[in-house]
């Protein structure tokens, strides 16, 4: 559809037919030979844009996956000193103990960079921007230039958190949340100094680079398609993707004013957030403020952003498990209105962070109602996954089994949320273990299994090989036993009162009778940690000896990113691009194992996606109806 | 040294996954895997795999609930909330678990099941089987039923524990600051004073205003007693950052906010002493935690209730002596409303209040400028 006029994407001179590809991104483009910063580095080629992204993401997740390592041994052997945690930590861990302040900061830094930096940038990055233009059929993102700008504004905003980690009073230390004012006041906490200056300019950096990819993604999605390529003919993925950038778009930057704000509150002495504060010996000029107004702002993002987060890895689950099936997801129409019903009411439950803040009890009980009604999406999403291998042909590949270990703790972690989501339990389990095992399993775990689906099944499209599936199944297992047994016992910590962010559980009696359980789930942790670098270790050996591939459409899929060549070049297909004329599920019909999306509609067919017409419109805005 | 060896250990099992990871794919590739493709027997091993994990899961799920159901409130079968309010909940934890539970199971069951079941193999073949709308509208339907009914619930059950406390429910006013707690009681007029942060001070932690009259009489106890089957209001606030007042025997869980009072009153159902022959553990004690991160010692904020029978509650509230009594001799000047009592130790105090005052400051200001060079850096 449409032609871009950017001399790097000149393709006519790709000559590449599939098969003799002899090295990884050799594909060379007559007019203007690319150097390697222009192609690696500073490159507006989407796909290596994704790579970017996900390099970086793995990076962060090594570093975030370590802290908690690190802060694990505490809660497991709080009376054992580690010399390696002195070694990796300094003076925060002198003698090889980690301070409480450190541990805070840890704690802390866990959950900031695990959030936005790997699974926000690292997955929606990654995966939007690599299948957007090759499954809808463009060339490239609509500001190739601007997509650029926004990895490095995740590159920058990195580097300043990167940065807050090595100052003397140790980075932001009051918890991903910051909440003020113990986020506001140096003298309240060492981390609220300079530290939680970095993560607020870091936060608000992200934001930017965020809110460039974001308007590309929508624009692409919206501009782009190729001919044929109808909002019903597109895959699950980019609908995914689509929603998760409006997502971002519309409440990204409610954090970024609260970033700002408090960071006025912090160095120009307003009073947005803090009132009647007596600290340090000192009662502080502040008035009128209100911390509970950050949580509003705050949760404004933070609770969209659990979807920012799982959404993208819905839609890669839906791909991978209709392909590897050999069937069409199951209940397409009820897939994208169950995504929108969750995009909307994405944006009216985030009170439900806030039941025991202060907040009105009747404003608490309309909360409740809005996030137990987000359940009903949820469970048709997973009775459609399931239903899909139903009478399928499944590969049982590393990519389907995280799919369906992604189902598996999706379940798991969303009926926890229909505990924690009534405030009427909210009052006991706030705040406590059962709230970390229920967004570790549903945002955390589901969202990883969901990248990691995803980089099993892209990987041959990214670097034109296979990763080592034996490499994968052990990964697989050992990550699947692994995160039931760290998050599952979780559950019964809260179910006892034990409450999150305690540095030491032994001051309390009722809080102190896990010691054999913490430590149980510290080896738990150790050793997914360990099989994960293996996977990062498959990853980087398949790049450079993987299994090569060797044709066009290895798993038979019928999306357009299969048309393009094996290694694509910047502009994705070699000539024109394909036009699209039926819904991309077309499996196992008509005695074909599949039809492709670029193959015309045959005499008398009907593209599958009209089916449904014997029921009213697809506008109507029951899920269930198609 | 052990370190040492478990990294060793770590990465010598590393290179052997690695060496049978390429070896098994070379193999694969010799035996003329297709790529892209799964083997039959692969897909048998991780079928039977899938299984196998299914079982032994949700074998251990329930395992592990029943070898720690003693040390469990809720989930406990056994479990006594020591409140009124605790019981509500704990029933609406039991219906939740119950749905939960039944909805784990079965879609857990199903997903693993077809998961093996439907694995790729000679004489198994995918079928075109893109949606059905009533099946769909049923699964839209049943769970949206079942939300409503928790939901209402849920909310019904928020409504008794939120609203407004009994009027002889007896105050007690909660302060929480780095890292303790600070309880004052109204005296006999049932009223607590005044307070102001303005005036908060080394001696006067909570910025009492001693001009009103009203705080003559309050208490100020080292520890939160209760009188059993008397309900109670938690007045709550903090001074310095949230804190979060936990009593999670009592299933009470309410931000501190400074600048903003916040409240949660409950009846207490259960003595100290009953607990204990309860939960046959002499030692017990309810105790009270800080459950929103308020900086680093966070996790070191216990402070213990205490609930007793009517009479010995009494008994202890004869006890206590107005907080005032004990200092309105320092106060300079006397505050209006109090009948001057001698002027004998006015100058005594003079110097007693204002040594602490000034050496308050300077430590201050120490702290303060060297969190500026910290801060400036």
């Amino acid at each position: 559809m449409a032609e871009l006029h950017n001399p790097a994407i000149e393709v006519g001179h790709d000559t590449h037919g599939h098969g003799h590809d002899h090295h990884h991104g050799h594909d060379d483009h007559g007019h203007h030979e690319l150097n390697f910063i222009e192609k690696y580095i500073f490159s507006q080629d989407h796909k290596v844009i994704g790579k970017q992204f996900l390099f970086l993401g793995m990076a962060w997740a090594i570093v975030g996956g370590l802290f908690s390592i690190f802060f694990r041994l505490q809660l497991a052997w709080p009376e054992e000193s580690f010399p390696i945690l002195e070694w990796f930590l300094g003076s925060w861990a002198e003698g090889g103990k980690l301070s409480a302040e450190f541990y805070y900061a840890l704690v802390t830094m866990h959950g900031t960079i695990l959030v936005f930096f790997v699974l926000t940038a690292g997955l929606s990055g990654t995966f939007s921007n690599f299948l957007i233009p090759l499954q809808v059929g463009a060339r490239d993102m609509a500001s190739p230039f601007m997509n650029m700008l926004s990895f490095w504004m995740f590159v920058l905003s990195s580097c300043v958190m990167l940065f807050s980690l090595f100052i003397q009073t140790g980075p932001a230390s009051g918890g991903w949340t910051a909440y003020p004012p113990l986020s506001a006041l140096p003298q309240a906490s060492l981390g609220s100094g300079l530290g939680m200056d970095l993560w607020l300019i870091s936060i608000a950096l992200f934001i930017v680079s965020v809110a460039l990819g974001g308007l590309n993604y929508v624009t692409t999605v919206i501009n782009m398609r190729t001919k044929g390529m109808d909002f019903f003919r597109m895959p699950l993925t980019v609908w995914a993707f689509f929603f998760t950038a409006i997502i971002g778009l519309l409440s990204f930057p409610v954090l970024f004013g609260a970033a700002i704000l408090l960071e006025f509150d912090r160095l120009l002495g307003t009073s947005f957030f803090l009132s009647d504060i007596y600290v340090a010996g000192e009662a502080l000029q502040h008035s009128g403020g209100s911390p509970i107004l950050f949580q509003h702002l705050f949760w404004f993002l933070g609770h969209p952003e659990v979807y920012i987060i799982i959404l993208p890895a819905m839609g890669i689950v839906s791909e991978v498990m209709s392909v590897h099936s050999r069937k069409p997801i199951f209940g397409y129409k009820a897939m994208v209105f169950s995504i929108l019903g969750i995009t909307i009411l994405s944006f009216i439950v985030w009170a439900h962070h806030m039941f025991m803040s202060g907040l009105n009890p009747f404003v608490a009980s309309i909360f409740v109602l809005f996030t137990l009604l987000i359940a009903v999406p949820s469970a048709i999403k997973v009775f459609n996954w399931i239903t899909t291998l139903w009478r399928g042909s499944i590969r049982l590949n590393p990519a389907m089994l995280f799919a369906i270990g992604f189902v598996s703790l999706f379940i798991s972690g969303g009926l926890t949320g229909i505990y924690l989501g009534n405030s009427t339990l909210d009052i006991q389990l706030h705040d406590t273990y059962y709230v970390v095992a229920h967004f570790h399993i549903v945002m955390g775990l589901a969202a990883f299994y969901g990248m990691f689906a995803g980089i099993y099944h892209w990987f041959p499209k990214m670097f034109g090989r296979y990763m080592n599936s034996s490499m994968g199944y052990v990964h697989f297992y050992v990550t699947l036993v692994g995160s039931y047994a760290i998050f599952w016992p979780m559950h019964y910590l809260g179910m006892s009162g034990v409450p999150r962010r305690y540095y030491d559980f032994s001051v309390f009696d009722q809080f102190n009778q896990y010691a054999d359980l913490n430590k149980f789930i510290t080896i738990a942790a150790i050793i997914v940690f360990a099989v994960n670098i293996l996977f990062v270790f498959n990853f980087f050996y398949s790049i450079f000896k993987g299994r090569k591939v060797t044709v066009l459409n290895p798993y038979g899929a019928t999306t357009l990113e299969w048309t393009t060549p094996i290694h694509p070049g910047h502009g994705n297909w070699v000539g024109e691009i394909p036009a699209v004329h039926r819904w991309p599920y077309d499996y196992s019909i008509n005695g074909r194992d599949f039809i492709p999306q670029t193959e015309a509609l045959g005499a008398g067919e009907v593209d599958d996606h009209d089916h449904g017409s014997d029921l009213p419109n697809v506008g109507s805005a029951i899920p269930g109806k198609h | 040294m052990n370190t040492l060896i478990g990294i060793v250990a770590i990465v010598l099992i590393f290179v052997i996954v690695f060496q049978l990871a390429k070896t098994s794919e070379l193999m694969g590739i010799l035996k003329g895997d297709k790529e892209g493709d799964t083997s039959e027997s692969t897909n048998n091993t991780h079928g039977f795999l899938m299984m196998f994990l299914m079982i032994t899961g949700l074998i251990a799920v329930f395992l592990g609930w029943w070898l720690v159901e003693d040390k469990l409130l809720q989930g406990n079968r056994n479990f006594t909330p020591a409140s009124k309010h605790g019981d509500s909940i704990n029933s609406m934890f039991w219906i939740t678990s119950i749905i939960c539970g039944i909805a784990f199971v079965i879609t857990q069951a199903l997903l693993f099941w077809f998961s093996y079941k439907y694995r790729a193999r000679k004489g198994n073949k995918a079928q075109h089987f893109s949606h059905d709308n009533k099946l769909e509208i049923v699964w839209t339907v049943i769970p949206a039923i079942v939300l409503t009914v928790l939901v209402a619930r849920g909310i019904e059950t928020w409504y008794e524990i939120t609203a407004d406390a009994p009027a002889d429910a007896r105050i007690v006013e909660v302060t929480a600051q780095q890292f303790n707690w600070t309880v004052r009681y109204p005296g006999s007029d049932s009223l607590l004073g005044k307070r102001e942060f303005e005036l908060i001070s080394g001696e006067n932690s909570l910025g009492i205003d001693w001009n009103d009259a009203k705080s003559h009489d309050d208490l100020m106890p080292t520890e939160i007693v209760l009188e059993k089957n008397k309900p109670v209001l938690f007045k709550l606030g903090a001074k310095d950052v949230l804190h979060s007042f936990y009593l999670t025997h009592f299933m009470i869980k309410m931000d501190c906010v400074p600048g903003i009072p916040t409240q949660f009153w409950m009846t207490p159902t259960h003595s100290t002493q009953e607990m204990r022959d309860l939960r046959g553990n002499q030692e017990f004690d309810y105790e009270l935690a800080c459950a929103e991160l308020c900086g680093r010692a966070h996790y070191n904020m216990r402070f213990i209730v205490k609930v007793l029978e009517t009479e010995e509650y009494n008994a202890w509230l004869a006890e206590q002596k107005p907080f005032y009594d004990a200092i309105k001799a320092t106060l300079n000047p006397a505050p209006a409303a109090t009948p001057a009592e001698g002027t004998a130790p006015t100058e005594a105090t003079d110097s007693t209040t204002v040594t602490p005052a000034v050496e308050n400051g300077s430590v201050d200001t120490e702290v303060e400028s060297k969190k500026n060079v910290i801060s400036s850096l």
